[in-house]
């Protein structure tokens, strides 16, 4: 029993070739970005500064939230539109917690109220502010808020069976009445403007190089902490049941399981990953506003998971960081094109490259990998023999690098 | 005339059909012999009709020169004597001597309107209001007139507006006389009113008429009738006059009777009004829901039908008003502007045309290759229209294009309840009714329309009956692009057309569809209709955004209770 029970877990961690490049390559980023700013001289070539530091940071957030959708349309088939909306509160809770943290030193000059509270002519905060000047209550919002709305919202929409491309429209109806909604400035969420300006977080100057180096460690292990716990789900028994599901609905429900518990944990689960990709992102781009609830940014995270390679929980990582690194590499560029290359990347991945970017790899790679998931399958040694007569076939050396070079 | 001139002729009590048997009568056995007296008949009237202008005889010259006389008095005796004509060629007369404008050519003695135009004055003609040459300051003396001449000729102005021959002028002079209430107006609008022909023009009469009495008699009979009348008009300036008394007479006391009087004409005009605005409320919520019943009935097609996700709908409709914009500016450039009404004639084919043509190219480079695969269409049309997108923007750039409403559906129907409808708005919602209704023909009584049915329902049994359904898809699929584009003519008369159009109506689109039941043409229409006029009821309560997302809400919350919308599909092949 106790065997049984473990080894999903070691096997969700160490199984998987994709996984452990990832965690080596996050553990790397997470030594190496910090030193590479603070360590080497500034006019070192190898010298990395705070824009980029940060920059690395955003892409990692957005691996997350990337990570999030794929663990519930790659593993339960659900084509969640809403995820934009949980990132994005997110990091509107952890947007207030610094506005809390600016005090007196807004524009108005207020101890209490945000500038554009004053400027709405409010006296008082309003009452879903308080609490949000502590930190632990701020990380408890951060999960819980859009935790509970996507368990309220899942437990509806899956107790009364809305599935596929329903779901879909209705999460993208609850993401855009949300985009509506804060854009009201009597929101008090600093309507259409958004909050920014944030001073401190962790009483650190969150201008500051160091802490932008330690903003961007808390989001390589964030990505690093998520990828594992999602292993750990999709590789239990709960992730067969997920597989089941996403595969054939009807026959899950025949078989006894309560469908929509599965669905209704794992969508609150992943809501939760994404409310801490947004908690992570406002800090380091210094700004949010309601735009980030737009419906675009919905679908684009899903292409981000779609580009990597759905269902793989890594591919969903390198997916978001690949997307956004060509984003920005693209957008100073050409940036009348961006939206060209945008939309040719939806397109041409649905149509030809429907395991994204680790289905092509994993094609370069060929049998090497097949092999690498059968040791790992069986841990008996006994195969060597086949495994050497079949190594020789997939020989193409330069092939890795060009897919790389993608 | 051609009707009216049998009907008289001969019997009209043999009703409607009669008028239409005599015509084509006429036309075929009695046409010289009729025509004849037909002619004839015309010639009597307008003969006759000549005569009564020339002796009527309007204001002379010389009666206008006379306002020129040394003595206030003398004056006053021309200024009544033109008044007395009732003729409206007198009134830019009477405003040129209000506003100073009216001057004494001192060569001959002759009055006219002069205007200082730089160093010179121009002269007009004060009856033809013909231009009579340029002259210096010092060979023209101005009419004078005081303060009692004036008070006089403003009073016979608003008397002779009465009189105008074009109602929309008589209405704005009773609207003027009803604001302006004073007791000597009373005996002009009397007058006028018994002259009245046209009903509306006598009502807004009648109201005015009603409220000078109010205000200026003592009399509690003559009071209590006027308050009875006014009770009768739908209208917040009667409803804010009947406060005014009330309040008036709080301070200054009034008889019980006109108090109850007041307070139960007031319960009724705001009875009438809170009437009105349901129906104002009402008709902006059946043209929002044309609007949307536009947008969405294409993707009743695509998605209702065929299943297919397009994220690129709303591009599609992008395309039909841009297809718009090139063929009025195609008109404006090349072909006389009497034609320019004409553009919306080949618009709407174009932009069908056009838009199908795209759709066809996207569901045969696309879409086929990703049947059964719901979720991917979706990233893939989104992608498109991302492109589709840009590409608009590249070619003629992010701005606002200028389309601009043929004649006629521009203008407004108003009521006096301050309701105003809209042309274009009347027009979008019998379109969008004449669009489904063409779509449910052809989807019905069509042989087109029963293959198409035929794939959705049973793909392989249709195919091994000899149907091509490849060939039936790409149709479907560019039908319902063209719709898109037909929506699209209709946006483009009450939207902005830049590139974002489409990205504007998508979400909204697809709430339609889900929340009328994927399938089912009726579920469009009357989702479209609901959720538009929900959202234009909720509107005054809680505010434009405030509302749509309570429309919002509202469609999660039904979706939960109904997750297949109004109007289910039954059958088991709705699971799959």
């Amino acid at each position: 029993m106790m065997t049984a029970s473990h080894r999903p877990m070691l096997f969700a961690i160490f199984g998987d070739r994709g996984g452990q490049i990832l965690l080596g390559l996050l553990l790397l980023a997470a030594i190496l970005v910090p030193i590479l700013n603070q360590m080497v001289p500034p006019d070192s070539p190898l010298y990395l500064n705070a824009y980029r530091v940060s920059l690395f940071g955003k892409y990692l957030c957005f691996a997350l939230v990337a990570l999030s959708v794929d663990l519930v349309w790659g593993f339960c088939g659900l084509l969640s539109l809403g995820h934009a909306a949980f990132f994005s509160l997110g990091g509107y809770c952890m947007a207030i917690h610094m506005m809390r943290q600016i005090g007196e030193r807004g524009v108005y000059g207020h101890p209490i109220l945000m500038d554009s509270h004053v400027f709405l002519n409010w006296n008082e905060l309003p009452w879903f502010w308080y609490g949000f000047d502590s930190f632990v209550f701020t990380f408890a919002m951060v999960l819980l808020v859009p935790g509970i709305l996507a368990l309220v919202f899942g437990w509806l929409a899956f107790r009364s069976r809305v599935t596929g491309v329903y779901l879909s429209i209705i999460t993208l109806a609850m993401t855009f009445s949300f985009m509506l909604a804060f854009f009201r400035n009597n929101m008090g969420f600093g309507g259409n403007n958004g909050m920014t300006d944030f001073m401190d977080l962790l009483n650190f100057n969150v201008r500051a190089d160091a802490t932008r180096c330690g903003l961007f460690v808390a989001s390589a292990m964030a990505v690093g902490m998520a990828y594992i716990l999602c292993r750990v789900i999709v590789a239990s028994k709960l992730g067969r049941v997920l597989i089941t599901i996403r595969d054939s609905e009807s026959r899950a429900r025949f078989l006894g399981y309560r469908v929509e518990y599965f669905k209704v944990f794992v969508f609150t689960l992943s809501a939760m990953l994404a409310g801490i990709a947004g908690a992570l992102y406002v800090p380091q781009v210094g700004i949010i506003n309601p735009s980030e609830f737009h419906v675009a940014k919905s679908i684009e995270i899903v292409i981000w998971v779609a580009v990597g390679g759905r269902g793989t929980l890594y591919g969903a990582v390198l997916g978001g960081i690949f997307v956004n690194y060509f984003k920005t590499f693209f957008t100073t560029w050409a940036p009348d094109y961006w939206l060209y290359a945008l939309g040719v990347m939806f397109v041409g991945v649905t149509l030809f490259m429907p395991q994204g970017i680790v289905g092509v790899l994993s094609k370069f790679f060929g049998k090497k990998k097949a092999e690498a998931d059968k040791d790992a399958d069986k841990d008996v040694g006994g195969d060597t023999a086949e495994v050497t007569a079949e190594s020789p076939e997939p020989a193409p050396g330069p092939a890795p690098e060009s897919g790389g070079g993608r | 005339m051609s009707w009216i001139g049998p009907r008289r002729g001969g019997d009209s009590a043999a009703g409607i059909p009669y008028p239409v048997k005599v015509v084509a009568g006429v036309f075929s056995t009695h046409l010289p012999k009729f025509s004849a007296v037909f002619l004839a008949a015309l010639l009597v009237i307008f003969s006759g009709a000549l005569a009564v202008a020339d002796e009527s005889a309007g204001p002379s010259e010389s009666m206008v020169n006379s306002l020129a006389a040394k003595k206030f008095g003398d004056k006053r005796a021309a200024i009544e004597a033109l008044a007395a004509l009732g003729d409206e060629r007198v009134i830019p007369v009477f405003e040129a001597m209000v506003d100073g404008n009216l001057w004494l050519r001192k060569s001959d003695g002759k009055v006219v309107i002069a205007q200082a135009q730089g160093s010179v004055y121009v002269l007009q003609d004060p009856l033809t209001l013909a231009e009579i040459g340029q002259v210096e300051k010092s060979e023209i003396k101005s009419v004078r007139a005081n303060n009692k001449l004036r008070r006089m000729i403003r009073q016979a102005l608003g008397g002779l507006t009465l009189m105008s021959a074009d109602p929309a002028r008589r209405v704005v002079a009773a609207d003027a006389v009803f604001r302006a209430q004073s007791a000597d107006a009373i005996p002009a609008l009397e007058t006028a009113l018994e002259r009245e022909n046209d009903s509306s023009v006598a009502s807004r009469m009648e109201r005015a008429l009603a409220a000078n009495r109010l205000m200026t008699t003592d009399d509690i009979e003559v009071r209590l009738t006027a308050i009875k009348t006014l009770g009768g008009h739908a209208d917040p300036e009667v409803q804010a006059l009947l406060a005014s008394v009330l309040v008036k007479g709080e301070t200054e006391g009034l008889d019980e009777s006109i108090v109850a009087a007041v307070n139960e004409a007031l319960e009724s005009v705001e009875q009438k009004l809170f009437l009105w605005g349901l129906v104002g409320d009402l008709f902006f919520g059946v043209s929002l829901g044309s609007v949307l019943l536009l947008c969405a009935v294409g993707l009743a097609i695509t998605f209702g039908v065929m299943g297919v996700i397009n994220m690129a709908h709303g591009e599609l409709m992008m395309i039909g008003a841009y297809t718009t914009f090139i063929i009025q500016e195609i008109f404006r450039a090349y072909l006389p502007e009497g034609a320019f009404d004409y553009s919306m004639l080949i618009a709407v084919p174009a932009a069908f045309l056009i838009s199908g043509v795209f759709g066809i190219a996207i569901e045969r480079g696309i879409i086929r290759w990703l049947y059964g695969r719901p979720l991917e269409t979706l990233l893939a049309t989104w992608g498109l229209s991302l492109i589709l997108q840009q590409m608009v923007r590249t070619i003629w750039g992010p701005t606002n294009q200028r389309v601009s409403p043929p004649s006629f559906m521009s203008g407004a129907m108003e009521f006096a309840s301050g309701l105003t409808l809209t042309y274009n708005r009347i027009w979008i919602i019998v379109f969008s009714l004449t669009v489904l209704a063409l779509i449910g023909v052809l989807l019905r009584k069509t042989t087109f329309g029963l293959r198409m049915r035929a794939v959705t329902q049973n793909r392989r049994m249709a195919s091994s009956m000899g149907i091509r359904t490849g060939a039936i898809d790409a149709l479907t699929f560019g039908l319902g692009a063209g719709v898109a584009g037909l929506g699209g003519v209709a946006l483009s008369q009450i939207d902005n057309v830049s590139p974002n159009l489409g990205q504007t109506y998508i979400v909204d689109s697809f709430l339609v569809v889900v929340f009328g039941g994927v399938g089912n043409l009726w579920g469009t229409l009357v989702g479209a209709f609901t959720l538009g006029v929900i959202n234009k009821f909720l509107e005054p309560l809680a505010g434009a955004v405030l509302g749509k997302i309570f429309v919002l809400i509202f469609i999660i919350i039904f979706i939960q209770r109904r997750p297949r919308g109004l109007f289910a599909l039954k059958g088991r092949f709705v699971e799959s």
